[in-house]
């Protein structure tokens, strides 16, 4: 065989490896961490604002079911535990937000999918960033746009008949906040096991659905039946809405009739369930091959 | 000699039942362009998976710049850009969002994005669209802005995994003057894998690659020698006496045909003017037909590259691509 223009000795096996290449040690350590879940949390605020219809659309539907359902069952139902004079349109108010912070929020984590169907989570994933840090910028992105989102709904309050102070809209940006990042960890961990996005409905019926129905985000909490209380008090969810009402309802007689947990209690929980969907998100991230 | 940049030592992948890679072994010196010639499934992506950290070997060993792929990958990482098989933009950022992006994911310093963004941008012709939305690049952009993206780290080694596959004859072309110019102004290694059997004459060795084994690895000009060489066909008023007269004279074998006569040589073009220098009345006309890489693969596998399996993967390629784009 002529082999005369062969430029490489042939590889002997067993051989030392080479030693590295100092060049190459650059640029490691936490600063990078942070740099790299930094520039993800920055791609979904970016694309965020330039999906204008996406911000519409998120404020449209709350609004639609704001306008009919919330004057329709107000119209027809009354709960005794709601007091005289206070509309269907109040009550439903706290879950609506809770809603848009829950649509928003998987929504966001649930993009990895079409991140993986057009190829940029490869670039993402060859990259030399620790999963975990993926896994924060990610986290830290749905949690912002589903909270900015949220607060956007706030301007509607007035609408409503609510009327908010400071210290209530940083309770309710703080809920917002914690309950998003807890929800797009959750969405991280059922994303990371789907392959495409026809099994995004049935992710929606039978897990998203469920879980803002049993917050009591459309009826109060009380009077259930057994089986029904314990599902909602399982739900995250509920705690989530049920500190939002407290704020919204602040100073107001319905708190006591509606509110059922303390604040604190609320916030405590959804860290929990935080720090339990986070640390999910990281070893379901970590686990993949590629 | 130098140290090899790559380096592969019985390197295997096994997907459950199916040995992908069957134990490769190779080493790419710093510099090099090196190719991957094989049909689809015959386990270049999958090589090319391995080295770039993205799967891990079923068993044997692989270095890049030094850096063992499985002990050190962050290393590994830091040393290479990759250009995938399919577009790995974000259609909704600009080509200018998706570089910073990058640029931050590779920490790249603060200060040196900027002249980075510009000297890529510039390399590939983009400077002028730099804002513009990557959903508005044809193929061809988006592949050379994917290029721009795998050097503004620089490193050491960029993967091209079928660099050219759904792109037009001239965009092809334009790539390639890219790559044969960053080796030459910067001394990246380039590592691609194609099964254009035209395409791998760009390169300067080739690994023949089929069913996860490499059956010949050698510059293109090495492994057509290996075919035996050139056909020349000459067109002569007495071909046997011309047949007679080249075996007497250089002692070849000529075969007379129909007023042809046909002689496989080794570098045909060198022989030719011998021959028209000592029969002059004999020669009217000469073709000199190298032998194509076709022809080697052919030889060393028994079977043809199967353009017609890869043409079909291509189309559903180019479809998953238009539905991307909307």
């Amino acid at each position: 065989m002529a082999s005369a223009a062969r430029t490489m000795p042939p590889v002997e096996p067993g051989r030392p490896p080479v030693p590295p290449h100092p060049a190459a040690a650059r640029s490691t350590g936490w600063r990078h961490e942070v740099r790299a879940a930094y520039a993800i949390w920055l791609r979904e605020l970016i694309r965020f604002v330039s999906e204008r219809a996406r911000i519409v659309g998120a404020l449209g539907q709350p609004l639609i079911y704001l306008a009919i359902m919330g004057t329709g069952f107000g119209a027809t139902f009354r709960s005794a535990a709601v007091p005289r004079g206070f509309s269907y349109l109040e009550f439903m108010y706290p879950g609506v937000l809770g809603m848009t912070v829950l649509f928003t929020a998987i929504f966001s984590a649930i993009s990895i999918i079409w991140d993986r169907e057009f190829g940029f989570l490869k670039e993402i994933l060859v990259a030399p960033v620790a999963r975990g840090s993926i896994v924060a910028g990610k986290v830290a992105g749905g949690a912002t746009v589903a909270t900015l989102q949220g607060v956007l709904l706030l301007i509607l309050a007035p609408l409503v008949g609510v009327h908010l102070g400071l210290v209530q809209v940083a309770g309710i940006a703080l809920v917002m906040l914690l309950v998003a990042a807890a929800l797009t960890s959750f969405g991280l961990v059922i994303a990371s096991r789907m392959q495409t996005m026809e099994g995004f409905q049935v992710v929606m019926n039978f897990l998203v659905l469920p879980l803002w129905l049993l917050s009591g985000a459309f009826f109060p909490l009380r009077g259930l039946p057994l089986w029904m209380t314990v599902l909602t008090r399982i739900d995250p969810l509920t705690y989530a809405v049920d500190a939002l009402r407290g704020m919204v309802y602040a100073g107001s007689p319905l708190a006591q009739a509606l509110v059922v947990h303390p604040y604190r209690l609320n916030v405590a929980i959804i860290v929990l369930f935080l720090a339990a969907m986070l640390t999910a998100a990281i070893v379901t991230f970590k686990s993949r091959e590629d | 000699m130098q140290q090899p940049i790559i380096d592969v030592c019985d390197l295997v992948k096994r997907f459950g039942a199916v040995e992908a890679v069957r134990g490769v072994t190779f080493s790419v010196a710093a510099g090099e362009i090196f190719g991957f010639l094989g049909p689809n499934g015959a386990g270049k992506t999958t090589t090319i998976k391995m080295l770039a950290t993205l799967l891990r070997p079923t068993s044997g060993r692989a270095a890049l710049a030094g850096y063992d792929v499985v002990a050190h990958p962050g290393d590994v990482r830091r040393s290479m850009g990759i250009v995938f098989q399919d577009p790995s933009l974000d259609n909704r950022l600009t080509a200018e969002q998706n570089l910073r992006f990058h640029a931050m994911l590779y920490g790249v310093p603060s200060a040196e994005v900027e002249p980075r963004l510009a000297a890529v941008l510039e390399m590939v012709d983009l400077g002028e669209r730099r804002r513009a939305a990557v959903a508005t690049y044809s193929g061809g952009m988006k592949r050379r802005l994917e290029i721009a993206r795998g050097l503004l780290h620089r490193p050491r080694v960029l993967f091209l995994d079928e660099p050219t596959l759904g792109l037009d004859l001239q965009t092809r072309n334009h790539i390639w003057e890219y790559v044969v110019d960053l080796r030459r102004r910067d001394g990246v290694t380039v590592f691609m894998t194609t099964h254009y059997i035209e395409e791998s004459e760009h390169c300067d060795r080739i690994a023949i690659i089929d069913g996860g084994r490499i059956v010949a690895l050698d510059t293109p000009d090495a492994l057509r020698r290996q075919v035996g060489g050139d056909v020349i066909t000459i067109t002569s008023p007495d071909a046997p006496a011309l047949a007679r007269e080249i075996e007497a004279r250089f002692g070849v074998r000529a075969r007379a045909t129909d007023g042809q006569v046909i002689v496989e040589q080794e570098r045909g073009a060198e022989f030719v003017p011998r021959v028209a220098a000592a029969f002059p009345s004999l020669v009217t006309a000469v073709a000199v037909k190298r032998p194509t890489l076709d022809d080697v693969f052919l030889k060393l596998t028994g079977h043809e590259i199967r353009e017609e399996s890869a043409s079909s993967t291509d189309q559903l390629r180019t479809m998953a691509r238009a539905w991307g784009r909307r």
